[in-house]
């Protein structure tokens, strides 16, 4: 089935989400929809799967135009969809799941027998019972057809999140859908999920099936497209075949030249500006016997001097988020840090920001933000009661407001307004605004926890842009990240850690091979390591760019997630 | 991790399944973490960013709709009428209608206005008599006003303060000790008396605030059972000779207060306002700055928003609650306080009366803010006055305005009722939601 929208425009208010798009998915195309946060992807998807009306234009269904008032028009139109947030109900079976909407009644037969060869169907009785057995065989028909790999009975709250997703698109394929829309399938997955993903979504090309990938990842568009769209503030600005270049995607989806790896100078280090002594952060559970206990940061040591990048790498979960709130004084922790000379082991989270730390929280929305204030209010959250802010008790509104509008402008926040709630804005404008906010006033140290997680290309730059620039103004910085590719595009030393230790330091030169088996807990120096070697590197060869990769992008693949299906 | 359905897993490596990995946050797709204290943000999120003022005026609008429907069909004479409705369904409506017209305009005047008043004041009636509805209005709405207050700063910070009864009695405890048992000049005796009011309540909300910043224990828990432990304190202080017991008495009741200690009315009887009014709307002014135009007040409003992100930026989250309570306490302490020294004069349990409980409908229907806890107060004051003049007129009884309040506050609580009945279009949630609401988002 050809699927086409023609001139679809939504406003609102008087945003324009969708401005004229044109778009046709021919049948067994796997069609990348790419563009930035905010750029009208997913209310494109929205129009088309009922959930908002288009101002204009027409959607058409082998040349008929059709018209979709809702979700349930959608799926007699055979347009099935998989949200980025799945629609299951954790306390039901994966059959039970699949067939919620669509249930069918049991049959009785009664009388049905079979007498001398002779088999008599019966009276067939209708009842209100839930065909339980129809359900499971439909999931179970379906996912051997498309290789998903899902057991009909298991529990979704005991499922992992990929295969939740596969429950969705095993839904959406029982109500017939033709067409699959995936918005951002590949946020909530690990590596391994993701391609696990796209080996289904290749089976499905194959069934004959059009799928439209929904992604602002260039890397896995690239992989699994046939052809690429890219959306820019609600237009089409482009087709491309998947051959075209990371920088023309890029740049079309930015609208500019954008540089996937920041240029910069050779590192000047200054003098040490932290210097962590053993720290140690306890696992919180006592030791027993059979369990001896274990610390989430295990002994750590380091410095870090004036204008130059430590890079942490390491797999999520391997004590990175409790180093840096123990830095900041936000986890109690034993061993020393000074900063500049200056003893803050037993200060206040207050006091270590007032030292000069600034610190760039690992989870945006939780720590860094709070969402319902206005822009301005965010940019004050730790300098709220200091002049120019406040005299006594009292905050002086114009001097805040003054404040916000040039950092604002500095940090190139895109906001209508810095009243505007910031929840309201995008990923990346968020992460301007906590940047803007802690290396506005003056700092020594920059903390800056997975900067970069879940935001666009454009902005992506401009953060590493600014952390480059903070180390050249002779700010240390340090960076943690699960992401290679930006341990490597900003680090001047690149530290691993592992369970709770750092395992290493290397310079930015090492190869990703030696990195990898670091992160993985193995010592490269090792005879017997060449296997695991080689597992490392065809995962981390492999076409993604996991900067929203959720903990869990570990190593070995196969691990005990996949004994659940 | 592994009740949260759509999270991501947790850890995929068998090794790393240390307290570590249980304990890292979830990355940005993981939606907002649940349990109790998300709930409890969850459910003061709804509170202050409530429903347009249209839909409080429609609440208000519905509430009096089923209130008038109540009062007819609970009317004799309008039953007896419809026994009859198909012969003459006329005299039927005609006498739901009046019914109705009658017991409201009576709860009108009582509350508001009365126009018999005005052309009396022409024919040589006292000018002042006109404003009489309003007055005590004013009088009925001042401890609620700040018992209000009280609820509503506690909001902002994050928290429910449901003890703001246990505080008016902890305040009004002092007062009245204070009233009878002390002998001060004029001027000076009153203000001593609002101290102790303010300082009494103070006490007790400092003690949940406290008791929640060093052990963690939820401040509804401490809040509910210290309801229990004053009003059976207060009990016993009234009920004892050397307490609060008025000599030669066997009642529960205490003396009245010095004369030095009242709060005088400002314009001459009958129309007048208290100062305790005039308190109460500077508390409420005062409460506004504190909030909206003070570091103390962004504190309050970052922990109630978001405490993490409040702890982050170097804000001390116990700290922030202990002062909430603490003048949240205080607020309430002062509601006893004017209510003592303003109206009853005497501590006894018809003084108590409600105000505590009522403060938390207030409160939410003034969205925990100033201004709207203000209006909220003198609409329940103005229900109050004109529901005792409704009784007094017609055979309607005063619970008739309780029922009222209480259907206001139901439908200002369900606002999807309220746009489904008027066809609201909801300005929330619709397309802008779909548009910010990227990944990201």
């Amino acid at each position: 089935m050809e699927l086409e929208l023609r001139g679809i425009t939504k406003r609102f208010g008087s945003l324009v989400a969708n401005d004229h798009i044109d778009l046709t998915v021919q049948p067994g195309e796997i069609l990348g929809l790419l563009g930035e946060n905010g750029a009208g992807k997913t209310t494109l998807m929205n129009v088309l799967y009922g959930l908002a009306q288009p101002d204009s234009g027409e959607i058409r269904i082998d040349g008929k135009p059709v018209v979709i008032h809702s979700p349930k028009d959608a799926i007699n139109a055979k347009i099935g969809m998989v949200h980025q947030h799945f629609m299951l109900v954790p306390v039901f079976s994966v059959a039970e799941n699949v067939a919620l909407g669509v249930e069918h009644l049991r049959t009785i037969w009664l009388g049905r027998m079979t007498i001398g060869g002779r088999s008599f169907p019966g009276i067939p009785i209708p009842t209100t019972l839930f065909d339980r057995q129809r359900a499971r065989r439909q999931v179970r028909e379906l996912s051997e057809r498309y290789g998903l790999r899902v057991d009909p009975d298991a529990m979704i709250e005991d499922l992992p999140v990929g295969v939740q997703q596969r429950v969705e698109i095993i839904k959406a394929l029982l109500r017939q859908a033709n067409v699959l829309i995936l918005d951002e399938p590949t946020a909530v997955l690990t590596p391994g999920e993701t391609e696990d993903l796209f080996r289904v979504m290749r089976e499905l090309r194959e069934g004959g099936r059009s799928i439209v990938f929904i992604s602002h990842k260039l890397k896995e568009v690239q992989s699994i497209a046939d052809k690429i769209t890219v959306i820019r503030r609600g237009q089409v600005v482009g087709e491309r075949p998947p051959t075209a270049t990371d920088a023309e995607l890029a740049a079309l989806m930015v609208g500019r030249a954008v540089e996937l790896r920041v240029t910069k100078e050779e590192a000047t280090p200054g003098d040490v500006v932290l210097d962590v002594k053993n720290l140690t952060v306890s696992g919180g559970i006592l030791p027993t016997e059979t369990d001896p206990g274990r610390n989430v940061v295990d002994d750590v040591t380091f410095q870090v001097r004036a204008g130059e990048i430590l890079g942490i790498a390491g797999v999520q979960g391997n004590g990175q988020t409790e180093l840096c709130e123990a830095i900041m004084g936000l986890r109690p922790a034993m061993g020393a840090v000074h900063l500049a000379g200056r003893d803050v082991s037993y200060a206040t989270p207050r006091d270590r920001l007032r030292a000069g730390i600034a610190y760039i929280p690992e989870d945006r929305h939780e720590d860094g933000i709070v969402a319902d204030f206005s822009v301005a209010d965010n940019l004050i959250l730790d300098t709220y009661d200091r002049p120019p802010n406040a005299s006594g008790f009292a905050m002086n509104l114009p001097a805040i407001r003054k404040g916000a509008t040039s950092l604002v402008d500095e940090f190139d926040v895109r906001t209508s307004s810095i009243d505007t709630p910031v929840g309201t804005l995008s990923g990346g404008n968020q992460q301007k605004v906590i940047l803007a906010r802690e290396v506005g006033r003056k700092v020594r140290l920059l903390l800056a926890s997975q900067p970069t997680r879940g935001l666009d290309v454009g902005s992506i730059e401009f953060v590493h842009r600014r952390l480059v620039r903070e180390r050249d103004s002779g700010v240390a910085v340090i960076i943690v990240s699960s992401e290679l590719d930006e341990i490597y595009a900003l680090s001047d030393r690149i530290a691993v850690m592992y369970e709770g230790k750092i395992m290493a330091f290397r310079p930015p030169t090492v190869p990703v091979t030696e990195l990898g088996l670091l992160m993985a807990g193995a010592d490269p120096k090792a005879s017997d390591t060449e296997e695991l070697a080689e597992e490392v590197e065809a995962l981390y060869d492999r076409p993604q760019a996991d900067d929203e990769s959720p903990p869990g992008a570990d190593p070995p693949v196969d691990g005990p997630q996949r004994s659940s299906e | 991790m592994t009740e949260d359905a759509s999270g991501p897993p947790a850890n995929t490596a068998p090794e790393a399944s240390t307290p570590a990995s249980g304990s890292t946050s979830g990355g940005p797709g993981t939606p907002p973490r649940r349990g109790l204290r998300g709930l409890d943000r969850e459910i003061i999120n709804s509170i202050t960013h409530g429903s347009p003022a249209v839909v409080t005026i429609l609440a208000i609008f519905l509430a009096l709709v089923i209130g008038a429907l109540i009062i007819a069909f609970s009317d004799t004479t309008v039953l007896h009428q419809f026994n009859s409705f198909f012969a003459a369904p006329g005299a039927a409506i005609s006498a739901a209608w009046h019914a109705v017209a009658d017991a409201y305009s009576a709860l009108f005047e009582g509350a508001i206005f009365n126009p018999h008043t005005v052309s009396a004041a022409f024919h040589g009636g006292s000018v002042g008599a006109i404003f009489y509805p309003l007055s005590e209005t004013a009088a009925q709405a001042t401890p609620l006003i700040l018992t209000g207050l009280s609820v509503a700063l506690a909001f902002r910070a994050g928290l429910f303060n449901i003890g703001a009864a246990s505080q008016w009695i902890g305040g009004a405890i002092v007062v009245t000790w204070l009233g009878f048992g002390v002998s001060l000049p004029p001027v000076i005796h009153v203000i001593v008396c609002l101290i102790g009011g303010f300082i009494g309540g103070a006490v007790l909300g400092w003690i949940v605030g406290d008791l929640k910043a060093r052990t963690g224990a939820h401040e509804v828990i401490v809040t509910i059972m210290l309801n229990y432990i004053m009003y059976n304190m207060l009990s016993y202080l009234l009920g004892t000779h050397a307490a609060l017991q008025q000599p030669g008495q066997s009642n529960l009741t205490s003396p009245n207060i010095a004369a030095n200690a009242q709060l005088p009315h400002v314009g001459g009887p009958p129309p007048q306002v208290g100062v305790g009014f005039l308190v109460a709307i500077a508390a409420a002014a005062g409460l506004w700055w504190l909030l909206e135009r003070s570091t103390i007040g962004f504190e309050f409003r970052t922990v109630g928003a978001n405490p993490s992100a409040a702890r982050t930026a170097g804000m001390s989250v116990p700290r922030t609650w202990v002062l909430a309570m603490l003048i949240a306490g205080g607020i309430a302490g002062l509601s006893g306080a004017v209510a003592i020294q303003g109206q009853f004069l005497s501590l006894n349990f018809q003084s108590y009366g409600t105000f505590g409980f009522d403060g938390i409908t207030v409160a939410l229907l003034g969205r925990a803010k100033p201004l709207g806890v203000v209006l909220a107060a003198l609409l329940f004051g103005a229900l109050n006055t004109g529901g005792t003049n409704m009784q007094a007129a017609t055979s309607v009884p005063v619970d008739i305005s309780k029922v009222i309040e209480g259907l206001i506050v139901l439908f200002v609580a369900a606002p999807m009722l309220i746009r489904l009945l008027f066809r609201l279009r909801s300005t929330h949630g619709g397309g802008m939601e779909a548009v910010a609401k990227g990944w990201n988002g």
